[in-house]
């Protein structure tokens, strides 16, 4: 074993910088859903969509600002305002005129609902943007390059992947864990993921929360679309590639646990990369062996708390 | 009200459904108010990159015919379905075509494992089925069809004349490493490179041989290992999206100073990474119409194809664009070789699948001919990305046409081992500068 770390440490570290930038993407995509699934008990499959429709629309402002003669810089808070706006508009939309109508539906009519409204998205977003693959790098660019020492060679990454990717999900999960247990609107998503019936019972507002929530959820999906926008070509599809893996963490995760989440984004970033450089055939089936081996020995997931049923 | 089916009859309405096909298609047939084609393509998913294109391409040249009269003095129809879906639908849309909506050619397909999925129907139903861009040399080489004929190139000389062109061109090398999409294309593309690159220059290793998930958005790990190993060359056939983002991410992070990138379906995706494509890597057009072809067979038809397009569509015809139009050209080519044969009479689907038998058809760039098993003789040329003045993207420079023929395993040899049988002088022999 120690031979084994002598003759692949190296490769072991840059797997692992690979990883972390890899888990900051799926944490934040996941987290969205996992909140909306949590508080909402909907499994929303339309998360995809959200996510691609932030994509394509921060590469959009993104090069709407360059075309205005915006200075470079002005492409990275465009990021997060893409965000923002594809979760202010489609949040609401989808939760009050769609998710509101079928909350006392069975789940295979919910899941049916919202596949139809992924698909119709899907749709939408071939009629914007059409099908050639769309891109705008400026941020990345922007950024430039760290060289990093891989032993006499020096190994390229580019910032933006390095550090901006993981940085914001790292805010991410703090504000969050901020934002759910010290203030009131926090507390109280908290308080009706964990008992629904026993918070309606206490007065709150669950029509509120579930409208909070879901936009709340869309925004992170979108930042998610609109982070991983700079790094790759937007082609038509990559909202089911994303949403597969979104559903393969919050399962592992454990139901609305934001701390599951990250830990699970890691565990299977962390993986996948580690599964490229020494047994990439495993690549893509790494996050489900975590997400079986995970649920053999906790059901409830990661950070999922065993419930009661009533019969 | 129902009624009640005998045994009789259901026996006669079986044998009717199953020798109905081969009555008619002996049948002599009426020339028809119009020339009904189905076309297969992909109108959704990823490779809509293809499809899209291709059914513009397709409509325009379709206009185009029938403002000259049409095939034989009749006007063409096509209906267009999508391939998105996957092939069970794909299969059951094929038989709609051909038994509801009564085309008479079915033009299919872009992904090979659609092209595998419906070219057995093309037997069953007996009714001429053009494959138009798909790749995959399984086809011809496991099966013999009547009815079926590919009017383009395929795999194992879109693969074989990329690796020519490198080991001409830089005969030193002494690693390799594949990143190919994690599906058919992918797989099959890197065994003929594997088979063909250990006959014609043994010893060449193999650093790493990585298939990302087919619709990967990030390739950052890959590339890091990439850059860790060095390879003298990487070796990529995706496509799309995914071939944007791999050259994308790499020279950001100068992949391309550290190796050679071999490309050979690259033309499709030059337009849109623009000045990003770095120089002097090995491009591939599954074919030989590039937007710079320096001698073209006919040229005036080759920039009238390629300036109407462009003015239609303000964009490029990539190659899936000229592979439906050679379709289109095979199309019209055999028809009148069929109706010529019958004194101008509408010829029956048998007598059609016999005028594409051998059939040699002009394109702008070039002639070719289908061979006996059905397979197209598609020239290819292989080139260095380069810019010039007159492409806002990257084309092809020290450009090499490897005549179709050439560098088709011959018929009758599956193709992995027609390549294991090539000797290294092959490299020296085959091709020529254009």
């Amino acid at each position: 074993m120690a031979e084994w770390f002598q003759d692949n440490g190296l490769l072991l570290g840059l797997a692992l910088l690979d990883g972390l930038s890899s888990a900051g993407l799926i944490f934040l995509v996941a987290v969205g859903l996992n909140l909306v699934f949590g508080v909402l008990r909907i499994v929303n499959v339309a998360h995809g969509s959200l996510y691609a429709i932030g994509a394509y629309s921060a590469a959009s402002i993104g090069i709407f600002a360059g075309s205005l003669g915006l200075p470079d810089w002005a492409s990275i808070p465009a990021l997060f305002l893409s965000a923002a706006l594809v979760g202010a508009v489609l949040g609401p939309l989808i939760e009050r005129f769609l998710l509101r109508r079928i909350y006392a539906q069975e789940e295979v009519v919910q899941l049916l609902v919202t596949f139809a409204l992924f698909m119709i998205l899907e749709d939408v977003q071939k009629l914007v943007w059409g099908v050639q693959p769309i891109e705008n790098r400026v941020a990345m660019q922007l950024l430039g390059n760290t060289d990093v020492p891989f032993g006499a060679d020096f190994i390229p990454y580019t910032n933006y992947q390095l550090f901006l990717l993981p940085g914001v999900a790292i805010v991410t999960l703090v504000g969050l864990a901020w934002f759910l247990r010290r203030t009131l609107t926090g507390r109280v998503i908290v308080a009706v993921t964990t008992d629904r019936e026993a918070a309606s019972a206490m007065g709150i507002d669950a029509a509120k929360i579930y409208l909070l929530t879901f936009t709340f959820g869309a925004m992170l999906a979108a930042l998610g679309g609109a982070l991983s926008s700079p790094t790759a070509a937007l082609v038509p599809g990559i909202g089911a590639q994303t949403i597969v893996l979104s559903f393969a963490v919050v399962a592992t995760a454990g139901l609305g646990r934001i701390e599951g989440a990250a830990l699970t984004s890691l565990m299977m970033g962390l993986g996948r990369s580690i599964a490229v450089y020494f047994e990439p055939e495993l690549e893509v089936v790494v996050p489900y062996i975590i997400m079986v081996l995970v649920l053999l020995v906790r059901p409830q997931g990661l950070f999922g708390v065993a419930e009661t049923r009533r019969v | 009200m129902t009624t009640a089916l005998t045994r009789r009859e259901a026996l006669t309405a079986g044998f009717g459904t199953v020798l109905l096909p081969a009555t008619l298609s002996a049948q002599p047939a009426q020339k028809p108010a119009e020339f009904k084609i189905g076309v297969t393509t992909f109108l959704s998913g990823p490779a809509s990159v293809f499809g899209v294109p291709s059914r513009k391409a397709c409509e325009m040249l379709v206009e185009h015919i029938n403002a000259a009269g049409g095939i034989a003095g009749v006007p063409v129809r096509p209906i267009f379905v999508d391939e998105g879906p996957g092939t069970d639908h794909l299969v059951g849309e094929f038989r709609r075509l051909v038994q509801s909506e009564g085309v008479q050619v079915m033009m299919s397909a872009i992904s090979s494992g659609s092209c595998l999925a419906c070219t057995p129907l093309a037997t069953e139903l007996k009714k001429v089925t053009i494959l138009w861009d798909c790749g995959t040399q399984r086809i011809f080489e496991e099966a013999h069809y009547d009815y079926a004929f590919r009017t383009q190139g395929y795999g194992t000389s879109e693969i074989l004349a990329p690796l020519l062109y490198l080991l001409k061109t830089k005969p030193n090398i002494r690693t390799v490493a594949v990143i190919n999409q994690d599906y058919a294309w992918g797989r099959d593309s890197w065994e003929l490179w594997k088979a063909g690159m250990d006959a014609l220059k043994p010893g060449v290793r193999v650093v790493a041989e990585m298939f990302p998930r087919f619709g990967s958005t990030d390739f950052s790990t890959e590339i890091t290992r990439l850059l860790a190993l060095r390879p003298d060359v990487v070796l990529s056939t995706s496509w799309g999206g995914e071939l944007v983002t791999l050259i994308r991410q790499s020279t950001e992070r100068r992949l391309h100073e550290r190796t050679t990138f071999v490309l050979p379906v690259a033309e499709a995706s030059m337009q849109i990474l623009g000045r990003t494509m770095p120089e002097g890597h090995v491009i591939g057009t599954r074919g030989d119409h590039w937007n710079n072809h320096p001698a073209p067979k006919d040229p005036a038809l080759f920039n009238k194809f390629v300036g109407d397009y462009r003015q239609k569509f303000n964009e490029y015809p990539i190659y899936p664009c000229h592979h439906i139009a050679q379709a289109l050209w095979a199309l019209k080519a055999a028809t009148e070789k069929a109706v010529a044969a019958k004194n101008g009479a509408w010829p029956s689907d048998a007598e059609l699948a016999g005028a594409f038998r051998g059939l040699t058809f002009p394109t702008p760039t070039s002639t070719i001919t289908l061979r006996e098993d059905g397979q197209g003789l598609e020239d290819q040329i292989v080139g260095l990305s380069s810019f010039n003045d007159r492409f806002p993207f990257a084309v092809p420079k020290e450009m090499m046409l490897y005549p179709g023929a050439q560098v088709s395993a011959p018929v009758g040899q599956k193709s992995t081992d027609w390549l294991k049988s090539l000797k290294p002088d092959f490299v020296t022999t085959a091709g020529r500068s254009i």
